[in-house]
């Protein structure tokens, strides 16, 4: 509807937004832990009328070749056609794809995890972590949510026991924690009408044509960045995300560690 | 006065900078951003007056009305054909666009044109980029009845017609072969010498850009080492239509030989 | 300070050697080559012609249509064939790279489809193949506002290093690969693995533009050769 995308831009050039909020200003955040009480670990993330659910399940198995003393940990994503629907039933499409691997490389790769605390036994045993996203319903900014769900989830995650000599994990006794380093935040900015903004809603989404996603850590870091859509930005545009995602990336790690 | 960052016959590639200036103007494959004109496309840069463009060196066919383009009917519907011309889109051919009169209760379409049959067919209109219609009412149109088929980049064309038609009646004139050519890069041959007219094609189109071509065909073909003169008369549509576009090849090669006005044509 | 030598010798700010070949696959309508040192990527781009599928075509514009892949043998432990997450991925950022390079909205309902495949692979893989399927889109006569150079860039130890290779991949402290149209001043990729200040990082991304700036002109250079005599 080209009205209703002028319309939206047509504020944006004024820095002004349909639902009145500020450039740098987040829907009402609310993080549920515990959610899920087979998971080890879990975590409801509501940004407005987004809806996302991370899951963490454990299990024992043997490290990879290249990593024999590391643990194993798998993110993924699934956008189930009941959240949207633009969201279609098969394998994971390539924006479920890119989601999973964008919230990936901000946890598993930048080492929040201490993974060789995971190793059991090198070259043969060791716990293997998987992260599960699942989104409810997709109202706008689902990288957030998923990031933001997914460390939750991990951060109170307990680990089941494992009887090493009868070889099996007991999910009835969890107590110890994951052994977690620091708490990476993925704050995407998207731009409208050539100005930076925060937290996209639906039709937000469908007005901006580029988006940088930075996933800052505690110490004021990145850890990850990934540049989304189909136009480009300027390198200033860049160090202007920065700002507003560590800003914000602070804010929203505040309003985490309540829930830890 | 500004200067041509990129002169006139210059090679461009898409993004060079052209002119830094307000007194042109950026026209086909060219684009304004502040008082710069820059490339669209690969090509040549072409200065018109005013106009700077770039002809394209490579691309695939996009129909223009007017165009003869050489297609193959895919398949026969109840009120004309399916025509695929070498394009983004096949193109259609309406009853209405044959010269004859076709009484559909009492003759089968595919016994005018079957699928798979060769015509040369002009455009008639195209709309939306995919809506493009063909019409058999020019006298050149045609179904090939024999021949050998060859296909060439459609931007060579150009190249291959020649200035006021000059490359290929000097082709038609030393093989005897009959050549229709369309301008979606489909070249149809009859004659014996079909083997000559190939050859001929394959070195314009590898050597679209080298001085001497003309000679070069010429002497392919078994002809005097001269270039051949130009026909006075414009035999087809095609050829008035690469005429622009050839002179600037033309140009090339003519100053090499020292003995072309350039402002002659205007 | 003791000075900091690379594995293979080079300058902190050197590239791999680069071989930019257009023309290598005769049926394509635009194609090209890129070696940077042992990374190896083919471009081939077909159309605009008709877009498969069908109901992925859009009425207003051309649809660009990327595929990523790396040959079972370009690595040291075979590549499983078919498609993985990863190479989705990273075919849908490559798109996002060239997309704003290009004027689709001149060819309405078609599809312009970008091929990259990875012959061999010594990291840098996807600006390798950026690079070659933005010359290759040139080489097709596409319409565009600017090539699109690309190259990864990180730090390893102090230094800002520009185009990891081999075993630096390892080693740094972050990869950061960018997209990159000169012309326009415009990236349009970034991506980052790693852990780094702002600062640092943003010296990082222009390593990596400095590397794109010089890929560019051998781009150039490149097509000239093709279509110059």
């Amino acid at each position: 509807m080209i009205i209703q995308k002028q319309f939206i831009s047509g504020l944006a050039s004024r820095k002004m937004r349909i639902d009145k909020r500020g450039q740098d200003e987040f829907r009402d955040i609310t993080i549920e832990t515990g959610v899920i009480a087979k998971a080890e670990g879990s975590a409801r993330v509501k940004i407005g009328k987004t809806e996302v659910i991370a899951g963490v399940k454990m299990g024992v198995g043997t490290p990879f070749p290249d990593r024999p003393d590391e643990g194993v940990l798998m993110i993924g994503a699934e956008f189930s056609p009941i959240a949207s629907p633009d969201f279609e039933k098969g394998p994971p499409a390539e924006d479920a794809i890119e989601l999973a691997r964008v919230v990936d490389r901000g946890i598993r790769e930048s080492g929040a995890i201490d993974m060789k605390k995971l190793c059991i036994k090198e070259k043969e045993k060791t716990w293997m972590v998987f992260v599960d996203i699942h989104i409810l319903n997709h109202a706008g900014n689902l990288i957030d949510a998923a990031g933001l769900a997914s460390i939750a989830a991990l951060l109170t995650a307990k680990m089941p026991e494992y009887d090493e000599e009868a070889g099996t994990v007991s999910y009835e006794k969890k107590h110890k924690k994951l052994p977690m380093k620091f708490k990476p935040v993925p704050i995407t900015v998207f731009k409208m009408s050539d100005s930076l903004f925060l937290d996209p809603n639906l039709e937000e989404e469908d007005v901006t044509s580029v988006s940088l996603t930075v996933t800052t850590k505690d110490d004021g870091n990145i850890v990850a960045l990934q540049k989304g859509g189909s136009q480009s930005l300027s390198l200033e545009e860049i160090e202007k995300a920065f700002e507003l995602s560590l800003k914000k990336g602070a804010e929203i790690r505040k309003l985490l560690e309540k829930h830890i | 006065m500004a200067e041509f960052i990129k002169k006139e016959r210059d090679f461009v590639v898409p993004g060079d900078e052209i002119i830094s200036s307000m007194d042109y103007l950026p026209g086909r494959n060219c684009l304004r951003e502040g008082n710069s004109i820059y490339a669209k496309r690969l090509g040549i840069v072409n200065v018109d007056g005013r106009v700077i463009s770039v002809i394209p060196l490579t691309g695939v066919y996009f129909p223009r009305v007017g165009d003869m383009v050489i297609g193959e009917v895919e398949d026969v519907q109840s009120n004309g054909w399916v025509v695929n011309i070498n394009s983004a889109h096949s193109a259609y051919l309406p009853l209405s666009g044959v010269r004859e009169f076709i009484d559909t209760s009492k003759t089968d379409l595919s016994r005018v044109y079957g699928v798979g049959e060769v015509i040369y067919a002009n455009i008639n209109s195209v709309v939306s980029g995919n809506s493009i219609h063909l019409s058999m009412q020019d006298p050149r149109c045609r179904k090939f009845r024999s021949g050998r088929i060859v296909k060439m980049n459609p931007s060579k064309i150009p190249r291959l017609i020649g200035r006021q038609g000059s490359m290929i009646m000097m082709i038609k004139d030393l093989t005897g072969c009959r050549i229709n050519v369309g301008q979606n890069g489909i070249i149809c041959i009859e004659g014996e010498k079909e083997d000559l007219v190939i050859k001929a094609i394959e070195i314009i189109e590898h050597e679209s850009q080298s001085e001497g071509l003309t000679d070069k065909i010429s002497l392919l073909l078994g002809g005097s080492n001269k270039p051949h003169a130009p026909e006075t008369h414009k035999e087809t549509q095609e050829e008035i239509q690469a005429e622009k576009e050839q002179e600037i090849f033309d140009e090339q090669e003519a100053e090499s030989e020292g003995d072309f006005d350039r402002k002659s044509n205007d | 300070m003791k000075e900091f030598k690379r594995e293979d010798g080079r300058k902190v700010d050197e590239l791999r050697p680069v071989v930019i070949k257009v023309g290598v696959i005769e049926q394509a309508d635009g194609s090209a080559l890129v070696s940077m040192g042992k990374t190896t990527a083919i471009a081939a781009v077909y159309g605009p012609r008709s877009m498969h599928p069908k109901h992925k075509q859009v009425s207003d514009r051309a649809v660009l249509q990327t595929f990523y892949l790396m040959a079972p043998f370009s690595t040291n432990e075979r590549v499983r064939p078919g498609p993985s997450r990863r190479s989705q991925e990273i075919s849908k950022v490559t798109r996002e790279a060239l997309e704003p390079a290009v004027f689709l909205d001149e060819f309405p309902k078609t599809g312009i489809d970008v091929f990259i495949d990875i012959i061999q692979a010594d990291a840098g893989t996807r600006t390798a193949g950026i690079n070659a399927a933005s010359v290759a889109l040139a080489d097709a006569g596409i319409p565009m506002r600017d090539l699109v150079a690309a190259v990864a860039a990180g730090r390893i130890e102090e230094h800002f290093v520009l185009d990891l290779g081999g075993k630096e991949e390892e080693v740094t402290k972050c990869d950061i690969p960018v997209a990159y149209m000169p012309r326009k001043k415009q990236i349009t990729l970034l991506q980052m693995d790693g852990d780094l200040s702002p600062e640092e990082t943003k010296e990082v991304i222009k390593t990596a533009i400095k590397g794109c700036e010089i890929l560019y002109e051998k781009q150039k250079q490149a097509l000239r050769e093709k279509w110059v005599r």
